[in-house]
């Protein structure tokens, strides 16, 4: 699937919730189920340090697709992180690179993106970016 | 008794909803709201004498300076200090305590010792760091114990004649707990080193009495007491407000300028460079008013029986650790806590949902999170304004943020 057609997956999900009770439940299950960084890779330097809650990232090229696997202390976080993932990991860089996060205000969690909240998500969608463009010169 | 409806009603900003909820707000710690005769004394100033100070002959500009100046007197009075040019106006503890910092830094020498407490916040560590690794001066820090109190047989070892200066808050922002101010400041002047205290937390709760304390400095915010952002005071003894060089360059603070030679102006004003934040310090003056008006005796006991209310009811729920003393009567309105497996950051968030502002993460005093190896808190201050029927919706959104996280 592509990123825009799993972004549709993951709004369609959501729209089946009526409150944000529900909507945050889901994403907390989301955040339990998300397959975890691997301990070695839970360095410093994978490490995007938000203030309120902190955020691991690690990426690896398989194919021309790159493999994202991530990580929060905070499990709201890691629930949004786990939906991010879910849309981007296993993509080649160039559609990474392009992809917008539109969709998040779409499922009502806009506010978690803001670059003002502090909990490393934004970093971390920067992150990935970085990932994907250098990964992508790889390839070239 | 305090009469809570009628108090509530002069805070038009608790009449609205967050998410769809009344708001609960418990973030008092970190700003406390504005009553409707302090939002009052603002746009009367800007409504009917806006103009600069000390300077013009015209009726605004000596309105503008009375007033200011009557803010002054009153901050005086209500401190006990025993001048009004004693009174500093600065725009916020932090900015006061960056001036003390300044000022030292022609005074202390290699070697000179100067002492911090653990239960700092940034704002009380930051500007002394920078002192020392200007002057060379060592920063010695006095250890507390597992429940957030200060060791004072430690403080006293740490003493010596190469002590200069010794910095502490009254009330710790991250945990409540009320440090024994009198003796910190009687055992300092014992080697004649002297004493800042940081009053940002203790200035909404305790009417302190600089002359009583025969404290050196005293510093607060007015944005935690009812008043304006961006609006503080500094409390300094004349003689060493007379010692300390001035802290910023400009207009006000001068007496005489040439391109030779520049004489300063006479206390306060060798402090207060340029044009003041006047609508600032005259609402400081009015929210120091309208606290009166209700009175710190009645604000403390009622605070504290909301403290107590809470604290009993937040401890029912399973897994939940408060930091700091255990004894309520060794702090303020403040209950720092967590618990067992679930995030700060998380709690907060749900708090948020069901309209309840709390604060969480490390509340500037990252010392003391890693001290308790914590992430962070959440953290519940309430004012004089919140009710018992809050907490309970408090303690209900705990409860139910804590079934949704764990
Ligand atoms: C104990 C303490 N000191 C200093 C400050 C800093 O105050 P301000 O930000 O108003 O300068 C605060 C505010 O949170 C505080 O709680």
């Amino acid at each position: 699937m592509t990123i825009q057609e799993i972004q549709q997956e993951i709004v369609e999900e959501f729209s089946m919730f009526d409150d944000w009770m529900q909507r945050y439940e889901y994403m907390i299950e989301l955040g339990k189920s998300l397959p975890l960084i691997e301990d070695e890779y839970k360095t410093d330097d994978n490490l995007i340090k938000g203030c309120q809650s902190k955020v691991w990232v690690h990426a690896s090229l398989e194919g021309d697709k790159i493999a994202f696997t991530a990580d929060s202390d905070a499990i709201i976080t890691k629930g949004i992180i786990a939906i991010l993932i879910r849309a981007f990991s296993n993509q080649k860089p160039k559609d990474i690179i392009e992809a917008n996060t539109d969709f998040i205000d779409e499922i009502g969690l806009k506010e978690h993106l803001s670059p003002t909240r502090a909990n490393g998500l934004v970093s971390m969608i920067k992150q990935l970016k970085m990932y994907a463009i250098a990964y992508q010169t790889q390839l070239n | 008794m305090i009469a809570i409806e009628n108090i509530r009603k002069e805070f038009p900003i608790l009449n609205r909803t967050v998410n769809g909820k009344p708001l609960v707000y418990f973030d008092n710690a970190a700003t406390s709201q504005t009553p409707q005769p302090v939002i009052d004394a603002i746009v009367d100033y800007y409504q009917n004498y806006n103009a600069n100070i000390h300077r013009g002959v015209h009726t605004l500009s000596q309105e503008a300076t009375d007033k200011y100046e009557e803010a002054r007197i009153k901050i005086q009075k209500h401190f006990n200090a025993a001048n009004s040019y004693e009174i500093i106006f600065t725009s916020g503890t932090t900015d006061s305590i960056n001036l003390v910092a300044n000022g030292f830094t022609s005074l202390l020498n290699e070697g000179n010792e100067i002492i911090v407490s653990a239960l700092e916040h940034h704002s009380n560590i930051v500007p002394w760091q920078m002192l020392c690794e200007r002057t060379g001066a060592l920063l010695k820090v006095i250890p507390m114990t597992q429940e957030g109190v200060l060791d004072m047989e430690a403080y006293k070892s740490l003493l010596s004649d190469k002590t200069k200066l010794v910095f502490c808050n009254h009330v710790s922002n991250a945990l409540g707990t009320i440090n024994p101010i009198k003796d910190i400041i009687t055992l300092a002047h014992g080697v004649n080193a002297a004493v800042l205290i940081d009053g940002a937390q203790a200035a909404p709760h305790i009417k302190a009495d600089v002359q009583a304390l025969d404290v050196d400095f005293y510093v607060a915010s007015a944005h935690k007491m009812c008043g304006p952002t961006g609006q503080g005071m500094l409390y300094g003894k004349e003689t060493w407000l007379k010692k300390l060089p001035p802290y910023q360059g400009g207009g006000e603070m001068i007496a005489e300028v040439t391109f030779e030679k520049t004489t300063y102006a006479d206390l306060p004003h060798k402090f207060e460079a340029g044009t003041p934040n006047i609508c600032g310090g005259i609402a400081f003056g009015a929210a120091i008013d309208y606290m009166n008006n209700i009175g710190f005796d009645v604000i403390a006991a009622y605070e504290h029986e909301l403290l107590e209310y809470a604290t009993e009811k937040l401890l029912a729920i399973e897994g939940l650790r408060i930091y700091g003393p255990k004894d309520t009567t060794q702090k303020a309105a403040v209950i720092s806590f967590n618990i067992e497996g679930i995030h700060p950051y998380d709690m907060g968030v749900i708090l948020d949902k069901l309209g309840i502002a709390v604060r969480t993460g490390h509340h500037c005093a990252q010392p003391i999170m890693n001290f308790f190896c914590i992430p962070g808190t959440v953290r519940a201050s309430f004012a004089f304004y919140n009710t018992k029927e809050e907490i309970d919706i408090l303690v209900a959104g705990v409860e139910r943020a804590a079934n949704m996280l764990r």
